[in-house]
């Protein structure tokens, strides 16, 4: 029976791929429909079963890391082309499943949003869980940081093996009680916290140091890019260069880091593993434009927009694009645009200023009451980018913020361009 | 002129929509006509200023409001004899709820307002989300709703303006926000002041007339503001 559901599901993407679509939802929707029990059986061959990688922000570069990591050792399917949903995860199968009906891997790692993450569990339980921070994100759709948090108990409290949690973050450290699992953490060292705020601490709040201990610690981070980094990885110290940019993805190293601990990898095995981790789609991918360097990073929460927007001083573009849309998976509420301060990182450090997006205008006033001067505002987003790229000069470096879906439309144009990808 | 004294009630707790920014709006919009203003945050226990011009209050979560409510109610006699002395205050969302009567939880809880506004809300399945504008006396309010609670308005009060196309203080009676003196109180986040420049001025032209200052308001370039409003309006709800 699994062996129609894999050719069902498989040609329907080769249909999807026939008709020139990307198509994460899809194959698995129509396997979910005619055969709901395929995810389940799949899953539970599985011989080191499955992690699950959840919170708000950091979920897909860290679902890279942690598959990456432990690609060294078992052989791992993971969702990682950003279907981050039950729909998703059985793609992914699909996708690493033979016409002959076998899927050969020891293990499957998958990005879930926390209501996701939810869903799956009824499908699957985790063996192991991960979960990265709660933050403020998306609140037109959960309503409340405090239901969110609620959500991922939810999950905990469903994992047979091993939890992972951010000891830094009081929401995710309050789980720990009342978990069957065995319950490890990562953490910042404390000189490093400030860098990482909680939700509370974004809003004012004193940062808050915790004492559990951490089987995987961000140690130190050369200022700056912030891509070169000590962990402490089970008590070893292991320094180690990171492919994408942002001292965010310092700590989601240190959570891949902590996860890979429960699965025996050793701590140079880790180590080995995040330096070989490429951005993910859409956090920090670079194109080339015109003889111009043009840098997409995807932002979805005043949190994660505050992280990105730390990226202009390593790279110094000589123009940054902002992309607002308001669709439904980028938020339609502009809100969050307040809850994030431009000034102090762009001031003289952004090159020329571009809005762009469906909600430009949106942008172009928070921009304006920030202090800050758009010099246009282009709703149309590949104009934006091609009126940035032809006011700088060749050799010079555009940065774009995106929120999700225009990150795909730009993501499109750009690699229609010729040799993308330049680093 | 001394500085307009602008009160930012509970910053930390009553801010998950970014409601901050009618702060930063007011803030701008007095420095650019070279007016100077004070920001105050007042959390939990701290003293309200005596000289208050303006009291600005955000959304929060409902857990948070328990200990907010308590503390809100213990300034209740100070507040009321505020806005009966014509301090211009904006509420949001769960911060206008708490300036009514009271908040009647899902759960049949009761949790005790200020009684500043005469109004009362009571606590709902459905969560009223999306994009919402409002004809008022002082130009169009562009913002986005959010919000579970459901509140119905008495006769001491008169709604901020009728919705156009969001579902307002209750999804019903299309009454959106509620007006006493200087008291205003809306669902509108957005923050609602970004895209309402005309509401903006109002709220400041009040604490200044009520500071006895003569001076009109200096017109400011309102184009971007006004030209954003126009896209929210034309938006999916």
């Amino acid at each position: 029976m699994d062996l129609l559901a894999i050719w069902l599901g498989k040609l329907t993407l080769l249909a999807l791929r026939a008709t020139g679509r990307r198509g994460t939802a899809l194959p698995g929707l129509v396997v979910e429909k005619a055969f709901p029990g395929f995810l389940t059986r799949r899953l539970a061959r599985l011989s080191q079963g499955v992690v699950v990688v959840s919170g708000t922000n950091g979920k897909t570069t860290t679902t890279k890391m942690v598959a990456t990591v432990l690609g060294q050792r078992y052989r791992v399917l993971t969702n990682d082309t950003g279907g981050n949903f039950v729909r998703g995860c059985i793609t992914a199968v699909l996708q690493h499943s033979s016409w002959l009906g076998r899927t050969p891997a020891d293990l499957a790692v998958f990005e879930l949003d926390e209501a996701h993450a939810v869903r799956f569990c009824q499908l699957h339980r985790p063996e192991r869980l991960l979960l990265l921070n709660v933050l403020r994100d998306q609140l037109d759709r959960f309503g409340e940081i405090d239901t969110t948090a609620q959500l991922l108990g939810k999950v905990a409290r469903q994992v047979s093996g091993d939890v992972v949690l951010n000891r830094d973050d009081p929401r995710l450290a309050a789980l720990a009680a009342g978990l069957t699992a065995r319950v490890s953490y990562f953490g910042v060292a404390p000189e490093l916290r400030a860098l990482f705020p909680t939700d509370e601490e974004l809003y004012g709040g004193a940062i808050g140091l915790s004492d559990l201990p951490a089987s995987a610690e961000l140690r130190a981070l050369e200022p700056g890019v912030g891509t070169e980094l000590t962990l402490r990885i089970d008590g070893v110290d292991e320094r180690l260069t990171l492919q994408a940019e942002g001292a965010h993805n310092a700590q989601n190293a240190a959570a891949a880091a902590a996860l890979a601990l429960t699965l025996g990898l050793t701590p140079d095995q880790i180590a080995d593993g995040l330096r070989a981790v490429q951005p993910a789609f859409g956090r920090g991918q670079s194109y080339t434009l015109d003889g111009r360097r043009v840098v997409l990073q995807l932002v979805k929460n005043p949190a994660g927009f505050r992280q990105s927007l730390r990226t202009v001083a390593g790279l110094h573009p000589a123009a940054t694009v902002i992309a607002i849309n308001d669709d439904y998976p980028d938020g339609r509420d502009m809100s969050w645009l307040w809850d994030v301060e431009f000034a102090p990182t762009l001031q003289g450090e952004s090159g020329r200023l571009i809005c762009s997006g469906s909600r430009a205008a949106d942008m172009a006033v928070r921009l304006h009451y920030d202090g800050l001067a758009a010099e246009e505002v282009i709703p149309e987003l590949a104009a934006a980018v091609r009126r940035a790229a032809s006011a700088v000069p060749a050799g010079q470096s555009v940065l774009v913020f995106a929120t999700y879906t225009a990150m795909w439309e730009l993501h499109q144009v750009l690699s229609r361009q010729p040799s993308r990808n330049a680093a | 002129m001394n500085p307009l004294v602008i009160v930012h009630l509970y910053p930390r707790e009553m801010n998950i929509y970014g409601d901050t920014g009618n702060v930063l709006v007011l803030r701008r919009r007095l420095e650019w006509r070279g007016l100077p203003s004070l920001v105050v945050p007042v959390q939990v226990g701290d003293p309200l200023p005596t000289d208050t011009d303006l009291i600005l209050g955000g959304g929060g979560q409902d857990a948070a409001q328990g200990e907010i409510g308590r503390d809100f109610v213990r300034r209740g006699p100070e507040l009321r004899a505020m806005a009966d002395d014509g301090v211009v205050m904006l509420t949001i969302c769960g911060s206008y709820q708490l300036l009514g009567h009271q908040f009647l939880t899902k759960d049949g809880q009761v949790i005790d307002g200020v009684g500043v506004l005469d109004v009362t809300t009571r606590g709902s399945d459905t969560r009223l989300i999306g994009n919402n504008h409002v004809q008022t006396d002082w130009g169009r309010l562009v913002g986005f709703e959010n919000h579970s609670g459901l509140t119905e308005l008495g006769a001491g009060v008169r709604p901020l303006g009728q919705t156009q196309t969001g579902r307002g203080n209750n999804g019903t009676d299309r009454t959106e926000g509620a007006v006493r003196d200087n008291v205003f109180g809306s669902y509108l986040h957005g923050p609602v002041l970004a895209k309402s420049p005309g509401f903006a001025d109002e709220l400041l032209r009040r604490a200044l007339a009520r500071r006895g200052a003569a001076d009109p308001l200096q017109p400011l370039d309102d184009s971007r503001e006004l030209a954003a409003a126009e896209v929210a309006v034309r938006r999916p709800r």
